[in-house]
């Protein structure tokens, strides 16, 4: 990674294996964890928010369910909430939406990486993780586009590889990472990269 | 093309939104400007994609010289999404705990505020009927978008989603047999028409329209999500205004009036289902 390049933020998406993969990667960040991460992991819309409190207790850092016009803070951890879009302001503020579906899942992977990769430009990383559809790929094709770094987990790594795969047949990301190494990745940035 | 040139099309991009928002108000009074401007700007991008066109300038141009493609762009810019009984644990809620002080009242009006194309506006009218107060109760149902309008009126509705309505309804607390409120066909399910003599329904705008009605309940989900900070408090104080004393205000599961100025005007009756009871002053 260039030295010039100043990560804000990093997107993660995931969906059928992800509660795992998460599972590893929060917990090995950094209480001082400098940047911002906003993920949108597939869920049923009647989830409660079991997940974000299992992955609250195991981090040092903060992670909680985004709520709408909340500013985004460095060192934090955003989840979407079930059924909901989560969606990046141009003042750094979160909103949500309950608009269509896209690649039939609310929230969308496409949708908050699109609306992130406007805003952050070439301070933000997209990660895409394991899953079982295509959601995310062109998001992670729109934060390349406008200048991110992006980073796909190795599909042979991954439970699910068929959105790994999908993301790396749509754009070749800078980097396929296993969980292991993206995890490494992250728990070293001191200064956001 | 360069990342440095990319961004330079964003910013374009971001100026053109600007203007375009600004000249559907002056051309057609509505008001766009204070919307969530990521969700616009998605939205707008989609319709660009749609029509073949290059660049929100040539948007512009095609909106203010025709009304059709501006009528494109609200029904766009307005979200129809919407389920019968979404989110049962609210409808509960309301059953347990607003519903007995509804009962107090000899006579009920309650206002369904950008309620679409009407899904939970024939939810509420079947709780009320099963509580004994449809007979009672004036309902209004608006939105700004008068094309979902007419659709929420008929009370006709895709038979698609009726299992998952029907399991939401149980959930809810229903009470009888979910198809007792309609006649299927293979494609369609139609309400009866019972429920809805006491709704009307009409095109109104949170944003640029005034108070019409003093009413004992709102109900305003998952609207005002899409307005920025000042924009929602400006609509909330109009709701704040159209309630009467006592009277409640039903949000969506991610809205809150927490920060919000009118928040102390309130009392919090379910702080997860987010039911609100307006103060005595």
């Amino acid at each position: 990674m260039s030295k010039t390049r100043e990560i804000k933020a990093v997107v993660v998406g995931a969906s059928a294996g992800g509660l795992y993969a998460l599972k590893k990667l929060l917990p090995a960040l950094p209480a001082s964890f400098p940047c911002a991460m906003l993920i949108v992991q597939h869920m049923s819309p009647h989830s409660d928010n079991y997940m974000v409190r299992m992955l609250n207790e195991l981090s040092s850092i903060t992670v909680k369910e985004a709520d709408e016009k909340e500013p985004i803070q460095p060192g934090t951890v955003y989840i979407a909430p079930p059924d909901y879009h989560l969606l990046v302001e141009a003042d750094y503020t979160l909103s949500l939406s309950v608009e269509e579906k896209v690649n039939y899942s609310r929230p969308s992977i496409d949708v908050l990486f699109e609306t992130a990769a406007d805003v952050y430009g070439k301070h933000l990383m997209g990660i895409i993780l394991t899953g079982a559809n295509t959601d995310g790929a062109n998001g992670l094709y729109a934060v390349k586009k406008n200048g991110g770094f992006t980073i796909v987990q190795d599909p042979n790594d991954a439970e699910s590889p068929a959105m790994p795969r999908a993301a790396i047949e749509r754009i070749m990301p800078h980097k396929i990472l296993t969980l292991k190494q993206i995890s490494a990745l992250l728990s070293k940035a001191e200064t956001c990269f | 093309m360069s990342v440095m040139e990319e961004r330079d099309v964003s910013n374009t991009e971001n100026i053109e939104l600007e203007l375009l928002l600004q000249a559907i108000f002056l051309q057609y009074g509505y008001d766009f400007r204070d919307y969530s401007r990521a969700h616009v700007k998605r939205r707008v991008k989609h319709r660009l994609m749609q029509e073949g066109l290059k660049s929100i300038s040539e948007l512009q141009n095609k909106i203010l010289h025709n009304k059709e493609s501006f009528e494109k762009i609200v029904r766009d810019l307005s979200i129809n999404v919407t389920e019968m009984f979404r989110n049962p644990p609210f409808y509960k809620s309301i059953r347990e705990k607003v519903i007995p002080v509804l009962k107090t009242y000899p006579f009920l009006k309650i206002w369904h505020a950008g309620c679409a194309t009407g899904e939970e506006v024939y939810s509420f009218a079947i709780m009320l009927k099963e509580e004994g107060l449809l007979e009672r109760t004036q309902i209004y149902a608006t939105d700004f978008n008068s094309h979902v309008i007419h659709k929420a009126q008929k009370g006709i509705f895709s038979i698609r989603n009726i299992k998952e309505y029907t399991a939401n309804y149980q959930k809810a607390g229903g009470k009888e047999s979910f198809s007792d409120y309609y006649h299927a066909n293979d494609e369609l399910v139609i309400f009866d028409k019972n429920l809805n003599r006491n709704i009307v329904f009409a095109e109104h705008n949170l944003v640029t329209d005034s108070v019409f009605a003093e009413v004992n309940m709102i109900v305003c989900r998952n609207v005002l999500i899409y307005f920025n900070r000042d924009l929602q408090n400006n609509v909330l104080k109009l709701l704040h205004k159209s309630l009467i004393a006592g009277g409640f205000l039903a949000l969506g599961t991610k809205e809150s009036l927490l920060f919000s100025d009118e928040e102390r005007k309130y009392k919090v009756i379910d702080a997860k289902q987010k039911i609100f009871k307006k103060k005595y002053e």
